[in-house]
């Protein structure tokens, strides 16, 4: 099998699908290379009904339709595994994968998007579907009659703390800040919804239960005192981490660790473009994910071409 | 029925079929939702690599799905997916929410082998 692409993308999200659909149309060798589910945090909407062109439409459902138009125009996909070496520097690089199997390519396309942020508290991970949730709607119905916390400040967390509502009998929001950073249109609707009580300037220091979450320990920031909570059920949003973690010392990375791009989405090494969640910007979105793999494809596609002109040998 | 490329369990009658046909199974009980997507993607992904392995999905909300629901090891679960390994017709895990693909291979080599 040949191991040698013109263009490898790392990450198979909303921005690396589309940077593989332009590069494959092109007819540019491409390979995708994907840790996780191909979609990334498309996968994990519901609805997407801000797609221009599309009035409603699942994530998992772009994803899949994405997936296979990369797939059409002959990109080659390979997910779920595991990314043990990067090399970007020099004209070739080479990525490890699964420690033994080795690609190379001209240019790559970092499109590592991001992930959940966790508390990253004793308890959290072991209570994991077991009265600790990061999704709403998948879990709300749990919770039926029964009083819950949700944990952050941002849109997510006072929407969907509206609508658990539904579900739960009390909602308390805990937030480290003494106000939110949520639009101020999400943060009036919780605070007229009668279900809805806070604790602000607070957070969550230890998840209690040994089957399942009874309870929780919350300190209050400005005085560090600990009270303890009952409570079977946590629903965790604070937002997203970029996954640039195997990048750190290899591309520019800014203080949050977001890989810094020029308007071309290159990044300070030659040949190296990152597109989507994982750049420094502000607006996280499906549609702006397309527009940076868009522009980060056609940037590698002119790389590649500068390349061949370079080589090419002078008549005498 | 569920829109992914696994086997489909759609009755409590699928159901103990499959364990009766089967030595090893792995059933993936959820809905098309983003905590139980990643986990298919998991399975289908490890189909051609455990042959050994029979696995399938069934829809959480169909009533037939009591028979995971219920299960006295699914009892303190409060997330989905309910994912469910049986032996020879016995349960000898069960996980609850998302699960990687390191996480769901070791439990495979752990109760089945390859």
């Amino acid at each position: 099998m040949n191991n040698h692409f013109d263009v490898i993308i790392i990450g198979g999200g909303a921005a690396g699908l589309t940077a593989g659909i332009y590069l494959s149309r092109a007819k540019l060798s491409t390979l995708i290379l994907n840790e996780g589910t191909v979609g990334g945090q498309m996968v994990l909407t519901h609805e997407i009904a801000n797609y221009p062109g599309i009035e409603s439409i699942s994530g998992y459902q772009l994803a899949r339709n994405m997936k296979a138009q990369a797939q059409k125009f002959g990109c080659t996909i390979k997910s779920n595994l595991k990314i043990t070496g990067i090399e970007l520097s020099g004209d070739m690089k080479q990525i490890t994968v699964n420690e033994s199997d080795v690609y190379t390519s001209n240019a790559v396309i970092i499109a590592t998007g991001g992930k959940s942020r966790t508390i990253g508290v004793p308890g959290e991970e072991n209570m994991k579907g077991k009265g600790i949730s990061y999704c709403a709607t998948c879990d709300g119905d749990f919770f039926q009659d029964k009083e819950i916390i949700v944990v952050g400040g941002g849109n997510s967390a006072l929407e969907e703390a509206v609508s658990l509502t539904k579900y739960a009998s009390k909602v308390t929001i805990v937030h480290q800040f003494d106000h939110f950073q949520a639009f101020e249109h999400y943060v009036e609707e919780a605070k007229l919804n009668s279900k809805i009580n806070f604790i602000m300037e607070s957070k969550i220091v230890e998840f209690i239960g040994d089957e399942k979450l009874t309870g929780v320990k919350i300190q209050n920031i400005a005085s560090n005192e600990i009270a303890k909570m009952t409570i079977e059920g946590v629903f965790i949003f604070i937002g997203y981490v970029p996954n640039t973690e195997k990048l750190d010392g290899m591309v520019e990375l800014n203080q949050w660790k977001e890989i810094v791009v020029d308007k071309n989405m290159a990044t300070n090494i030659p040949g190296v473009y990152a597109a989507g969640d994982s750049i420094a910007k502000r607006y996280r979105q499906v549609t702006t994910a397309v527009a940076d793999g868009t522009i980060a494809a056609l940037s590698a596609a002119d790389y590649l071409n500068s390349l061949k002109k370079a080589f090419i040998p002078v008549e005498v | 029925m569920l829109h992914t490329n696994l086997t489909h369990v759609l009755s409590e009658q699928d159901h103990s079929k499959i364990l009766q046909e089967n030595e090893n199974v792995m059933i993936c009980c959820g809905r098309m939702g983003p905590m139980c997507i990643p986990v298919y993607e998991v399975m289908e992904e490890l189909e051609s690599e455990y042959k050994n392995v029979k696995f399938a999905d069934m829809e959480f909300d169909t009533p037939d799905a009591k028979v995971i629901r219920n299960l006295p090891e699914c009892r303190s679960f409060q997330g989905i997916p309910f994912v469910v390994y049986y032996k020879n017709g016995q349960v000898v895990k069960a996980t609850s929410s998302i699960q990687s693909i390191e996480q769901v291979t070791t439990i495979l080599d752990q109760n089945f082998g390859k």
